[in-house]
């Protein structure tokens, strides 16, 4: 039996959905390794605290609260220095972190300072012994790989949005903490957060993602499926690397082998090829809808449901069949 | 400026990759490998980093077999000055086993900077350029699609999800390059020809004993057959149909 | 390759390719190739599939030669790349060369043509010869492109016989010289800066007079037109040149040609890059036909899964591997000083002809789409025409080596 220490990430003072999904994979990782304790660190500014009862609901039996203007930006050097310490005291068993940008980035910090291995972006995993045992994609998600690690204690991050966050509620016990080193003298200082449209979901969040790609002919026609995806009302808007680089739309918009990967419960692709390298970023979405001109396209081998025609054509009519789908 | 930039051989990725018949790892036979996109990347930086101020070096250090040689020649022929090959053949998911060799060829280097591609596409770790740092003591940005060096300070923007940050860092440092921030040049004949001349030092290496290891390997479950439920906007109800009681996603 | 051999043999089976746009390597040629000829290699295929293949199916169709990829070539080495590097050139082996001709003729053959004739034809008569002032004055500038240059030898009515060239050069008493007559089916005519262009110094049949002379196409009474109305090699500048009283100086004469046997030797050159270059339109439709024979789904399964469709697949690659083996053996012949023109006859011919019937089958094999614009096989198959007949036409060839053979002569 050993406690699980999870790193709860939030943003602008507030928990992100990835959070819950740990707090929930480090329940799962308590239970499997003989029934420990979930303890989950939350940091921030001043006031973030009153966001720990979201993580009790959740499966937290503590809540470790970091309050700290040194923590109003993401402190990685203050933040790893502190979960390391915290980590090495022997109280835990496993550290578990979400597999983000954040999360990926504190987590190697961590397993380097404690001179123990990681298992990064897990979609899976059980506990033998005290080792986790967890699939990890490699090779472009197109192998996965069943690692095993065991260390004192045992590293690992979870991919977003294959933990869904489960309610299992405790009692809200928080605790303060404090960093092990002042946070103001990283030497790395955040000194902007630019969000983006704080509107719109996350792809990582969106249960329904509308992308397009070349055959919708001009960065203006993305409003189509913007439309569709204000008529599905839960959904993201993604992009093809080929018109991220032409600037049609952000690059933190990209899916993809080297963007973004994604696996929502429906993913809609418009004007997309299928080429290879965005296939890699969305091939593990649950139902895959694809609208081309082309009925060759490669795009068509994975789509469960494919139509041949103008996505241009296509979307608006799909947009009205949506609202009135959702209106009855 | 002395710039270090660590690259990978990895496969070409556009193959269907096939399992041993003891599913222990990916069949290698006849696949082709190049240097990890991400690290091409990093590659470009340190170039135009140097270019930029006129004078200095990029060095490349890659950890991989003998064979890796011709990546570092082409990361020569892009444009670096030099490269180190710590061979071994031992093909390791265990980040903390390649960053402390790669820390221990870095560490006297001197470098202003030590670049890294964010991930490599073969082992998806994504730690590597973290865990050096920590072991090198050096400050690290990771995701860096936007990057500015000042002197003795940088400031760079990291890619989250749906937003950034902007940071501000001492050198030396060590970061991780992610898509966006450039597209590397190819290199051409004439630095084809003269990467053959450059020095390329093969140094024998051996790891650490692994504290991850792979207990096996699997293609993902195939996705099974779909079908094309008709043509242009006609289709549109059949699928909105299909969506609501087949997939039940609507 | 998309290969998966039958289980029972214990061969291992090889990783099949998805949609990529390079197939594998079935008899692992890179194997006999240097590291740094695979270097090049892949660097030049780069080049190709970000800035020549996403336009030169509309370049084709607009008949365009793209001029502005020009600069990037030359900056990258492309041209006159085996010449030694005091001259500002990439001093590379002939493999090396072949290799870059195949991955430009992968893009088109229009293409490759122009780096062909820009380096085969052009810099390498004013390198073999030219004096060493004309060298450094022009050959620099020639790799840079900063000079474009042709090559006038062909003749409206001698194209297989050039021996019977009606130009003409006369010498004028301070030695400078007086061009007449026309050339044609000239490709870069239009884009020219300089042409070197071959004419007889005596009247008579007799071929020894011919000699080699730099002409630059401002020149007074030099005009060049363009040749409308083709159906191949559309993305390429084909011309017709006509010299009235074009006057040029005494060191415009390249000083060391001399018969007939000097424009023959440029064309062996440019025809030892052409065996290589054809190579590469063949692999960019046999590519072509495995994706689109794996991927078009009919009665039921790919038809790539049909016999016949099987059949001219293996024909194709069985073809296509015989071809480079003959390319590489020649260019390592070459480089060791070794190679004979009949043995470049044998290449080009052979790997011209195979070319055009993987072109013209994948044509085939794509059915209807075969004809678009949007997929290759078409432009390549248009194209091989050309090929099939410039430099030596397939028949000529036939004839060469027949000599060669027999030691009679067939010509006449």
């Amino acid at each position: 039996m050993a406690n699980v220490l999870v790193f709860a990430e939030s943003r602008a003072g507030e928990l992100r959905k990835v959070a819950l999904e740990a707090v929930t994979a480090g329940r799962k990782l308590a239970e499997l390794s003989g029934g420990g304790d979930v303890h989950v660190v939350l940091a921030g500014a001043a006031g973030i605290g009153a966001k720990a009862g979201a993580l009790a609901a959740h499966g937290a039996d503590k809540v470790l609260v970091l309050e700290d203007a040194g923590f109003t930006q993401y402190n990685p050097e203050a933040l790893a220095a502190t979960l390391a310490a915290q980590l090495k005291g022997g109280a835990y068993g496993f550290g578990l972190f979400s597999g983000t940008s954040h999360g990926r980035d504190l987590s190697p910090r961590v397993a380097a300072k404690l001179g123990v291995g990681l298992v990064p972006d897990l979609t899976g995993f059980t506990v033998e012994g005290g080792a986790v045992v967890g699939q990890h994609p490699i090779n472009n998600a197109k192998v996965i790989a069943t690692l095993v690690l065991e260390g004192t204690p045992t590293l690992l991050s979870v991919r977003p949005a294959a933990f869904a966050p489960l309610a299992d509620a405790r009692a809200l016990v928080t605790e303060a903490m404090s960093s092990a080193v002042d946070p103001t003298a990283s030497r790395v200082k955040v000194i902007e957060l630019k969000q983006g449209n704080t509107d719109k979901i996350d792809l990582n969040d969106a249960p329904v993602i509308v992308a397009g790609g070349r055959g919708l002919k001009a960065a203006a026609n993305f409003s189509l499926c913007e439309d569709l995806a204000d008529a599905f009302g839960n959904a993201a808007v993604g992009a093809t690397r080929a018109v991220t680089d032409d600037g049609w739309r952000p690059h933190s918009d990209q899916i993809g082998q080297t963007g973004r990967n994604v696996s929502p419960d429906l993913y809609i692709a418009a004007g997309i090829s299928g080429a290879i390298q965005h296939l890699a970023g969305m091939r593990t979405s649950r139902t895959i809808v694809a609208i081309n001109k082309d009925k060759d396209a490669p795009i068509f081998k994975i789509a469960d449901y494919g139509i041949v025609g103008d996505a241009l054509e296509v979307l608006p009519v799909l947009t009205a069949a949506v609202k009135a789908a959702k209106a009855s | 400026m002395k710039i270090a930039v660590c690259i990978k051989r990895v496969p070409v990725m556009e193959v269907k990759f096939a399992i041993t018949a003891d599913g222990s790892r990916y069949e290698e036979t006849g696949l082709k490998y190049d240097i990890n996109d991400f690290d091409l990347w990093a590659i470009e930086a340190a170039l135009q980093l140097k270019e930029k101020a006129g004078a200095g070096s990029v060095h490349v250090v890659c950890l991989g077999p003998n064979a890796a040689q011709e990546q570092i020649r082409k990361a020569m022929a892009m444009g670096a000055d030099s490269g180190v090959l710590l061979e071994s053949d031992v093909r390791t998911y265990d980040g903390l086993t390649v960053a402390r060799a790669l820390a221990a060829e870095l560490k006297d280097g001197g470098y202003d900077l030590i670049l890294f591609g964010r991930v490599a596409v073969d082992s998806m770790n994504q730690m590597t350029g973290p865990m050096v740092a920590e072991l090198l003591d050096l400050p690290v940005v990771t995701n860096v699609f936007k990057l500015d060096i000042n002197g003795a300070t940088g400031r760079a923007e990291r890619v989250l999800e749906g937003a950034s940050e902007v940071v501000e860092f001492p050198l030396p440092a060590v970061l991780t390059i992610d898509d966006g921030l450039n597209k590397e040049r190819l290199p051409s004949l004439k630095g084809i020809m003269a990467a053959k001349k450059k020095p390329l030092d093969v140094k024998p290496t051996s790891l650490g004993a692994p504290q991850v290891t792979v207990r096996s390997m699997a293609l993902p479950a195939e996705r099974s057959a779909g079908r094309i439920v008709g043509e242009g906007a006609d289709a549109v109800p059949e699928l909105v149909r299909l969506l609501q009681t087949e997939a039940k996603v609507l | 390759m998309a290969t998966t051999l039958d289980p029972v043999t214990a061969v291992p089976a090889l990783p099949s390719v998805e949609l990529t746009a390079h197939a594998g390597d079935l008899f692992n040629i890179d194997a006999a190739l240097t590291e740094e000829e695979r270097a090049i290699r892949d660097t030049v295929r780069a080049f190709v599939d970000e800035k020549i293949l996403p336009i030169i199916g509309q370049c084709y169709v607009d008949g365009r030669f793209p001029k502005e990829l020009i600069p990037e070539m030359a900056e990258m080495g492309l041209l006159g790349s085996s010449l030694p590097e005091e001259y500002g050139c990439a001093g590379l082996s002939s493999v090396a060369y072949g290799l870059i001709m195949q991955e430009l003729e992968r893009g088109d053959s229009g293409i490759r043509s122009f780096a062909s004739v820009q380096g085969a034809l052009v810099m390498y008569p004013i390198f073999a010869f030219g004096s060493e002032e004309q060298r450094r004055t022009y050959l620099p500038r020639l790799a840079k492109a900063e000079l474009i240059g042709c090559f006038g030898l062909t003749e409206s009515d001698h194209g297989s016989n050039p021996s019977g060239m009606t130009t003409r050069a006369r010498e004028q008493a301070d030695g400078s010289w007086v061009i007449n007559g026309g050339k044609m089916w000239i490709t870069n005519g239009n884009m020219s800066d300089i042409a070197i262009v071959w004419a007889k110094t005596e009247d008579g049949e007799s071929d020894k007079s011919i000699r080699g002379f730099i002409v630059h196409t401002d020149t007074p009474g030099f005009s060049v037109k363009e040749t409308k109305g083709k159906l191949s090699l559309r993305a390429s500048v084909t011309s017709e040149l006509v010299f009235e009283d074009v006057h040029v100086a005494a060191n415009a004469l390249l000083p060391n040609s001399g018969g007939l046997k000097s424009p023959l030797m440029c064309l062996t050159q440019a025809r030892y890059g052409i065996a290589w270059g054809v190579l590469g339109a063949a692999l960019a439709c046999f590519e072509e036909a495995v994706s689109y024979a794996k991927n078009r789904v009919m009665f039921d399964r790919p038809i790539g899964g049909f016999q016949i469709q099987q059949v001219r697949l293996a024909d194709m690659l069985s073809e296509i591997v015989k071809g480079q083996l003959v390319a590489l053996h020649l260019g390592r012949l070459k480089d060791a000083g070794n190679f004979t023109p009949v043995q470049v006859s044998l290449a080009k011919r052979n790997n011209v002809n195979i070319a055009t019937e993987a072109a013209r089958e994948t044509r085939r094999l794509l059915g209807g789409n075969g004809i678009l614009a949007e997929y290759a096989a078409m432009r390549h198959m248009a194209n091989l025409e050309s090929v099939y007949t410039y430099e030596g036409t397939h028949d000529v060839h036939s004839l060469i080596i027949g000599q060669a053979i027999t030691g009679l002569n067939a010509f006449k």
